[in-house]
């Protein structure tokens, strides 16, 4: 039996780490699209990964090792994080009551740890993009929580497979909006921040690693691959009934569902400017309160 | 302007005999050249001239409406005098600058620190004016930057987001080019002139061209002047749609930014098709142009031209329509029009605060004189009206340049230029795509370069860079400064 668990495991998390490089190199080929342009390949992003593991990576005589730890942990935190989710049909290989909660502060260690790393640079840029980063947490984080809150009482259950089997019900629509928006905003997307850009003023992720180089920067590359799939997979899992389908049926919408949202994402980064950063607590409250809606028509809902 | 007998006055592209300039002690200097400017007077520049027993300081003034100039020199002096700053804000870089060449400090100045060196050679970076407090952070960004540009160092104070001060030093490209001009015109000149600001190759060389002919008492040929208005919309219509779609890039705003590079491409291709390099080097030459448009290319000019213009209407429509670049753009890093007039703002960033300030139409030279477009000026003075204004002016050029290719000109390209008068001093201002560029020449008795000054439209417009920061958010400040689309090398000369 535990074998099982681990062959399970060990194949899920191969599962995850191959094909989370996939979406950035989608959202890029839909952006060059909409452009008029030939693009990179849709495979960059492990040639960028291949390459970035061979290198030497260059480390300040000032930081301490939690430069280079920083992202380890980071990373480890979103694979574990990933291994947590449900795969449609497929189940969940660990899955235990609250398992949500687990999946939350997971997703907070990891951005705790790129924030620690960013400040052992003392630098003024990685300072500047920690303090934006957690700063915008505050409410992405909270939006997050209401969701899962949302499904909690939705489903009457704390567990991350039993929550994501159904339907969303009522709610559905302003949860996949929401949720939407807390995916653009904790991956470092068009509108709220730009993954391209080259002005350190203006970044917030990207400002965390200037200092990164070689295999840390891998992983933290890597990592942020996890996390795009991860959220793109959520909101996939949240908004489909996938455990009213069949097998083949639910396979293949979760397939199409995040292969949706990818292309959503790269849509919206072809056709939107980035905000302001003083609106983007706007945009994050409006998410926040669509997922707050959910929750109390999931509540209001299940009363009746 | 009725008391100008204590200047002299002359026309764009012309030039006076040096003995003719007025001269003053410095004092009467200083306190006359801010009654001209407090009169509505603009300083174009006010350069040293070494002599035996001191240094003479030189005014050049422009009063745009009369579309005139005004000169005037200081007996020779050494030490201090005066400064116009504190009264007369737009002198105070080039009373640093004169004290950083010549030695002659500026008493009164309120911030006296080096232009472009530092004890001879380092750039300009000092000290930098700093805000204290508990919450204050400071920024520096640059000289080398995540970017391919140019190298300048930014200093920041910030409280959180918001910026207080941003004070800029520049001074990492410093050639040496006007050092290099006394004793000329040397082999090199006209390529050195043409690299001033590598964008700006035809403002520049036209300038210089105009000086010469302008000290040689002739004019380029109609044909040749008529090729180089040519040749300046065009650096402006590429420059103006590249900026453009840097700036829709700083917003991460995709159609418009893959667009802008590739346009400004196509336009660059339009100049190679005239000359054979894409910025325009080695067209214009004192005495006239060094290609002539034979009617096949000027026809196939003329037909490749319109697409271009079309497909950029297009990549600013998209811009404008788009509601989340409009609200990037709107209200940020507004300079006000009293703020522009007091700073001494030309081109773009003037004309997008309120100021009708255009040396096409202020002073025109050149073909200029026969044909103009109507000068584009946007109120606003954020973000959006310097966009604004250079949309405006893609579509004027554009119309410019349509209306110029259908009626070309007989004639030569390029006449032999007489040798320089001697003793003379020659003003040339040319409306290049960022602002007015200011050459300013002296021969001595040989008619050899005795003093040459030149002065690049971002030498008067980094200090609105450095304003329009004031209580903006730091992120914003890309989009900023791609506004104002300055030179670096163009002011570090």
């Amino acid at each position: 039996m535990s074998l099982r668990l681990i062959l399970d495991l060990i194949a899920r998390l191969a599962l995850w780490l191959l094909l989370a490089p996939l979406l950035p190199g989608i959202i890029n080929k839909v952006k060059a699209w909409v452009a008029g342009r030939r693009g990179p390949p849709v495979l960059q992003l492990y040639y960028d990964l291949a390459r970035l593991w061979q290198k030497h990576a260059v480390l300040s005589t000032l930081a301490s090792p939690g430069f280079v730890i920083g992202p380890a942990v980071a990373w480890v935190a979103l694979a574990g994080a990933a291994l947590l989710m449900p795969l449609g049909p497929a189940g969940s290989a660990l899955s235990f009551r609250g398992d949500m909660l687990l999946l939350i502060y997971l997703l907070a260690l990891a951005r705790f740890c790129t924030a620690w790393a960013a400040m052992e640079t003392g630098s003024a840029f990685e300072g500047m993009g920690a303090a934006r980063e957690v700063s915008f947490a505050v409410l992405a984080e909270a939006t997050l929580i209401t969701a899962l809150l949302a499904l909690c009482v939705q489903t009457e259950s704390t567990s991350l497979v039993t929550m994501l089997a159904p339907a969303a019900g009522a709610g559905a629509v302003l949860l996949a909006a929401g949720l939407f928006t807390v995916l653009l905003a904790e991956n470092c997307r068009v509108p709220f921040d730009d993954p391209n850009t080259h002005l350190e003023l203006t970044m917030i992720h990207e400002a965390m690693v200037l200092d990164h180089s070689g295999p840390p920067l891998a992983v933290i590359l890597h990592g942020a691959a996890l996390k795009l799939l991860l959220f793109s997979l959520f909101l996939t899992e949240a908004v489909l009934p996938l455990g009213q389908l069949s097998t083949l049926a639910a396979t293949g919408a979760l397939v199409g569902g995040v292969l949706a949202v990818t292309v959503g994402v790269g849509l919206v980064e072809s056709l939107l400017a980035r905000l302001a950063f003083r609106r983007v607590p706007l945009l994050l409250t409006t998410a926040f309160l669509l997922c707050l809606f959910a929750l109390l028509m999931a509540w209001k809902g299940g009363a009746e | 302007m009725s008391a100008l007998t204590s200047f002299a006055l002359l026309a764009n592209a012309t030039c006076r005999p040096w003995p003719e300039v007025p001269e003053w002690p410095i004092a009467d200097l200083v306190r006359l050249t801010a009654g001209e400017l407090e009169r509505g007077g603009r300083l174009c520049a006010w350069f040293g001239v070494p002599e035996t027993g001191g240094v003479r300081v030189v005014a050049v003034i422009a009063f745009d409406a009369d579309n005139t100039l005004a000169v005037a020199r200081s007996t020779p002096f050494s030490g201090s005098y005066p400064a116009l700053t504190p009264t007369l804000t737009q002198a105070h870089l080039f009373e640093r600058e004169l004290w950083e060449q010549h030695g002659l400090k500026p008493e009164g100045h309120p911030w006296l620190k080096p232009v472009r060196r530092k004890a001879g050679q380092a750039p300009a970076n000092g000290d930098f004016f700093r805000v204290d407090g508990r919450e204050i952070h400071e920024v520096a960004v640059g000289p080398v930057h995540a970017g391919i540009i140019e190298p300048g160092h930014f200093r920041f104070q910030c409280h959180g987001e918001e910026v207080l001060h941003l004070e800029i030093a520049l001074g990492y490209q410093h050639r040496g080019l006007e050092e290099a001009m006394p004793g000329g015109p040397h082999l090199a000149t006209m390529s050195q002139m043409e690299v001033i600001a590598g964008d700006t190759t035809v403002g520049h060389a036209t300038a210089y061209a105009t000086v010469q002919e302008a000290l040689a008492g002739t004019e380029a040929p109609l044909r040749a002047q008529w090729l180089r208005a040519i040749a300046l919309e065009l650096e402006r219509l590429a420059n103006h749609t590249g900026d453009l779609g840097a700036l829709a890039g700083d917003v991460a705003f995709l159609p418009t930014s893959a667009a802008g590079g590739k346009l400004r491409g196509d336009f660059l291709n339009l100049t190679a098709l005239i000359c054979g390099n894409r910025f325009g080097r080695g067209l214009v030459r004192p005495g006239g142009c060094r290609h002539d448009l034979e009617p096949e290319r000027l026809s196939l000019l003329s037909k490749k031209l319109p697409p271009v213009l079309a497909d950029v209407e297009d990549a600013m429509a998209w811009l404008w329509d788009a509601s989340s670049v409009r609200s990037r753009f709107e209200e940020t890093g507004k300079i006000f029009t009293e703020q522009a007039k007091a700073l001494g703002l030309v081109g773009v960033a003037a004309r997008a605060s309120g100021l009708v300030r255009d040396v096409r139409f202020d002073h025109p030279a050149g073909w200029h004189r026969f044909a103009q477009s109507p000068v584009a000026v946007w109120p606003d003075g954020d973000v959006f009206a310097r966009a604004k204004v250079r949309c405006l002016e893609i579509q004027r050029a554009g119309a410019y340049l349509e209306e110029q290719l259908a009626a070309p000109p007989d004639g030569e390209m390029r006449d032999d230029l007489p040798p320089a008068a001697p003793d003379t001093l020659a003003v040339a201002l040319v409306e290049g795509w960022r602002g007015e560029i200011c050459h300013v020449a002296l021969t001595d008795a040989a008619g050899r370069f005795r003093r040459y000054k030149i002065c690049d439209p971002s030498f008067h417009n980094w200090m609105g860079l450095a304003l329009a920061l004031r209580g903006q958010a730091i992120s914003d400040f890309p989009i900023c400064n791609k506004s104002f689309s300055l030179s670096y090398c163009g002011f570090d000369l």
